[in-house]
């Protein structure tokens, strides 16, 4: 442990202070590691300022994975599917200083009818094909992405976000018939 | 040389000139598997690189979350299928984190000796196929003539050449065969004098220098920006390396070096540097395999293997070090039998993001030794 | 003699002429071509660490055969969209290019196949055509790697033609003939008459020639193979790069044209910088047919040293091909523009200036 490198709950406190609401919560209580809850509007200034802080100096981004919670309500169709209605996409941020050594997980979470989530694209070049994957399976809406296209699925993939709790096959893709 | 390019498109002379784009289909004998890459050309010189990707989406992700955790390690092999023994190693230590095992110790032994193994051959193929993209033809024999031994090591400890699922959560699937350490010694006092062969002929040949050295320079800012990880980072002059800079395993017993980027040959950051790491690598794994075989201790692989895994909620983030970069793997778990997800952070997808940067001002045929030197595996990068 | 023995034959100087200048075509080259493509692959395969052909014949000797009979019978695909004229010529230019060069080169005393007093400015002409064949496949093709292919293989011929011809004439300076009969009837004698060694005659001037020549000699050859498109050279067929460059839409018998075209060039450029350097058909050693009084066996080993020193070379470029990497294109134009012409130039004047004073 080098002396300059943080514990989580004096950057949660750090951030708390410049920051206000924007920060919501610091959850510490399941394994392994701890994350601080950001609202999704104002990820891009506390990422700027987490980079930028000569005492934080996070500059690399680690990974940024979309995730779908799951946590709204199950709703059956007419037809027999069911999809599930509310809840909260989520986007998980890990954080790490290569000249101080300490690192950080954040979470966003959105609502899953609304998913905007500002992008972080611009202050490290790393987020941005993990937000267009991102977007691509998962449907998060990044604002001020330079060029959110698909990146895995084909670009003209219409049947929705592939790695969604509810989401299922179409039929047929330009023709093609897709289960087999 | 680079070159700037004038964004008019009229000559002096008022001769309209127009951008070519230029398709490295997906089909294609140098593009490391079905990458298409898209070229904006003034002539020979290149404005834009765009890399379209997906062509190998197996959809991992999606299927880690319908099965159980010990049913993902084969499909976590497919992934890097060119070193599939630290794709597990990553996603076994990142699952025993979750539920917080600890492991025999000869159980940590055998997986670190796997794992270097693996970079050499790994490091093997990517200097291999980087020659003959090159254009030389010979060192790609050679090397795939090494691997093979590396990879009849493998088969007579575990079945498989290639895809092994072997290293299991919590332990080993089967334990060494009994003639394992001696030949593993003999395969590194064989191996060494052909890393001289090797750099005789290929990495100090001038024209193999002419066509690498100053090409595709990535500065270390620019590099830590765009993510990038392992040899391409350490050749950019970071000395950056997670089994000493967040050890994992048994890996701090051990002593070894970390090679950095020179400005001997060609510029720190260059595609000659981010070869050159790859076959200093590989001698600073045999130096590891070498001491892990003298303190290799007895005990039982399979002993901490647990009946039923079933982590408590919550999640984790961990990492390795991949031969190709720093090879993450986020795993939620929601309290069942299988995960809630499991994201994997390739390094070759993170390094393709890096192409359009590097190849500006370059021309068509330093595309292809730039891509070489990245070394990415499409299995990786579309997962 | 030969020439004679056909106009007996037919009775006509026409038809003798012409069955002279094509014997080379049947009875040496197209067999060398089967042979050299065999070997090729040996050699290939032995400095790789493994075997090559082994199956078909005795290690592999008939692999050229079935090859050529596969070939025969393959279809004949051609896209929609090419420009068919110039697209069924370009093989035939190329063909050309690389075998009317052989009706010139002396293969033993008693035979040339066209005994021309231009010798060496025909070689050098005729082998230009193949430029042409190459343009044309590159454009008819439709394809834009072969295009890219072509125009960079039509540039390093055109520049490399230049280092080739500079040598040539401090060649010519020294010996003062451009017929390459008559050059490789000057270096009669031992291997100390060969050119390399100074040429024949003795005095201070031949020593004086000695480093020039070998000088000269490496320029040629690198030069030749920059002409053939071997390895450094070979970007035009860059197979990591282009596909196959000029030659990707080709298929069956026109693309079996181009590959038997590009190693009767080795053999060609071999022979004559063998030819222009190293003695042509004459013996380092001295004739057995004299030794033993037969003089009917001299053009007979003749012709074997003039094949063997032939092989030599060609067996040094599969050499170079299977060890070097390969020269990006505007290095090949600055090799070739910054330091094979000025070196040639200045080994042309010091040549000139030797043999005048």
């Amino acid at each position: 442990m080098k002396n300059d490198m943080k514990k989580v709950e004096e950057i949660f406190n750090q951030l708390k202070e410049k920051f206000g609401d924007s920060v919501i919560e610091l959850v510490s209580s399941q394994p392994v590691e701890a994350f601080i809850k950001i609202s999704p509007l104002e990820i891009d200034k506390i990422c700027l300022f987490l980079r930028d802080n000569e005492e934080l100096l996070f500059d690399s981004l680690m990974c940024l994975s979309g995730v779908d919670d799951a946590n709204g309500k199950n709703v059956v169709d007419d037809d027999g599917t069911s999809s599930i209605q509310g809840g909260t996409l989520s986007v998980y941020y890990h954080l790490e200083s290569t000249k101080i050594g300490h690192k950080l997980t954040l979470k966003v979470s959105a609502p899953r009818e609304n998913p905007d989530v500002n992008s972080v694209a611009k202050i490290w070049r790393h987020a941005d094909w993990h937000e267009r994957e991102a977007f691509d399976m998962v449907g998060i809406n990044f604002l001020n992405h330079p060029d959110l296209r698909r990146i895995l699925m084909p670009y003209d993939w219409e049947a929705g976000h592939p790695l969604r709790k509810d989401y299922k096959n179409p039929e047929f893709y330009q023709g093609m018939k897709v289960p087999y | 040389m680079s070159v700037e390019i004038e964004n008019n498109k009229e000559t002096q002379n008022g001769i309209k000139t127009e951008q070519m784009v230029l398709n490295l289909g997906p089909q294609h004998p140098s593009t490391h598997g079905v990458l298409r890459l898209e070229l904006e050309l003034e002539g020979e010189i290149i404005t834009k690189v765009t890399p379209h990707i997906g062509y190998l989406h197996r959809c991992f992700e999606k299927h880690a979350e319908a099965m159980t955790y010990p049913q993902v390690v084969p499909y976590t092999d497919r992934m890097d299928y060119l070193s599939a023994m630290y794709n597990e190693f990553g996603y076994a230590l990142a699952v025993e984190k979750l539920l917080g095992i600890e492991l025999p110790e000869r159980v940590e032994y055998i997986r670190v000796i796997m794992g270097e193994f693996q970079r050499i051959a790994s490091h093997l193929v990517a200097i291999g196929t980087y020659g003959l993209d090159i254009g030389a033809f010979t060192p790609f024999l050679y090397c795939f003539r090494d691997r093979e031994r590396i990879l009849s090591l493998f088969e007579k400890t575990c079945g498989a050449r290639l895809l092994y699922n072997y290293i299991w959560v919590g332990g080993l699937s089967h334990d060494l065969h009994p003639d394992f350490v001696r030949e593993a010694k003999e395969f590194v006092k064989y191996f060494k004098p052909n890393i001289k062969e090797l750099n005789d002929l290929l990495t100090m040949n001038k024209i193999f220098i002419e066509r690498t050295a100053n090409v595709g320079v990535l500065p270390v800012e620019t590099a830590i920006n765009y993510g990038i990880s392992g040899p391409n980072l350490r050749a950019s002059g970071l000395k950056w390396d997670i089994r000493k800079n967040d050890p994992y395993s048994v890996y701090h017993k051990f002593d070894f070096d970390i090679p950095v980027g020179k400005n001997d040959i060609g510029t720190v950051g260059d595609s000659w540097n981010r070869y050159y790491i790859r076959v200093l690598e590989m001698e600073q794994s045999l130096r590891i395999i070498e001491q892990a075989l003298e303190q290799i201790p007895e005990g039982d692989v399979t002993s901490a293997i647990p009946k039923r895994i079933k982590p408590p909620v919550g999640q984790v983030y961990s990492r390795v070090e991949n031969p190709k970069g720093e090879l993450g793997y986020f795993i939620i778990s929601n309290g069942s039998t299988s995960p809630f997800r499991v994201k994997v952070k390739g390094p070759s997808f993170v390094h393709l993001g890096v192409l359009n940067e590097l190849c500006k001002g370059r021309m068509v045929a330093d595309v292809i030794a730039i891509l070489g030197s990245i070394d990415i595996v499409l299995g990786e990068v579309d997962r | 003699m030969i020439y004679d023995f056909f106009h007996n034959l037919t009775g006509s100087y026409f038809i003798a002429d012409i069955i002279q200048a094509i014997l080379p075509l049947f009875f040496f080259i197209l067999p060398f071509a089967l042979f050299a493509v065999w070997w090729e692959r040996k050699v290939s395969a032995h400095m790789q660490d493994r075997l090559g052909p082994m199956r078909v014949g005795y290690h592999g000797a008939l692999q050229t055969i079935a090859d050529i009979l596969k070939l025969f019978q393959k279809e004949d695909i051609v896209a929609k969209d090419i420009d068919k004229p110039l697209f069924n010529l370009a093989p035939v230019l190329v063909f050309i290019g690389s075998y009317g060069v052989f009706a010139a080169i002396p293969f033993t005393s008693a035979y040339i196949g066209a005994n021309i007093d231009l010798g060496v400015f025909y070689i050098v002409a005729v082998s230009g055509l193949a430029v042409a064949g190459i343009l044309m496949a590159g454009w008819a093709s439709n394809n834009k790697y072969s295009l890219l292919g072509a125009m960079r293989s039509a540039a390093q011929m055109v520049s490399y033609e230049i280092p080739t011809i500079l040598v040539i004439v401090s060649i010519v300076m020294i010996t003062g003939t451009l017929n390459l009969n008559t050059l490789s009837e000057m270096q009669t004698g031992h291997f100390w008459n060969w050119m390399i060694l100074g040429g024949p005659g003795f005095g201070i001037a031949k020593f004086l020639f000695i480093p020039f020549m070998i000088l000269g000699f490496l320029i040629i050859y690198i030069s030749t193979l920059a002409e053939v498109n071997r390895v450094p050279f070979d970007i035009p067929e860059a197979e990591s790069e282009l596909v196959a460059g000029y030659h990707t839409e080709y298929s069956g018998m026109k693309f079996a044209m181009f590959f038997l075209a590009e190693y009767a060039n080795m053999f060609a450029v071999s022979a004559i910088v063998a030819a222009l350097f190293f003695g042509g058909y004459q013996s380092p050693i001295g004739y057995l047919g004299n030794l033993l009084n037969a003089h009917w066996l001299i053009p007979i080993e003749q012709l074997f040293w003039f094949t063997a020193k032939g092989l030599f070379f060609v067996f040094v470029q599969m050499w170079l091909r299977w060890t070097l990497p390969r020269l990006r294109v505007d290095q090949l134009m600055e090799t070739c523009w910054k330091y094979l012409i000025p070196i040639a130039f200045v080994d042309l004047i010091i040549v000139g200036l030797i043999t005048v004073l």
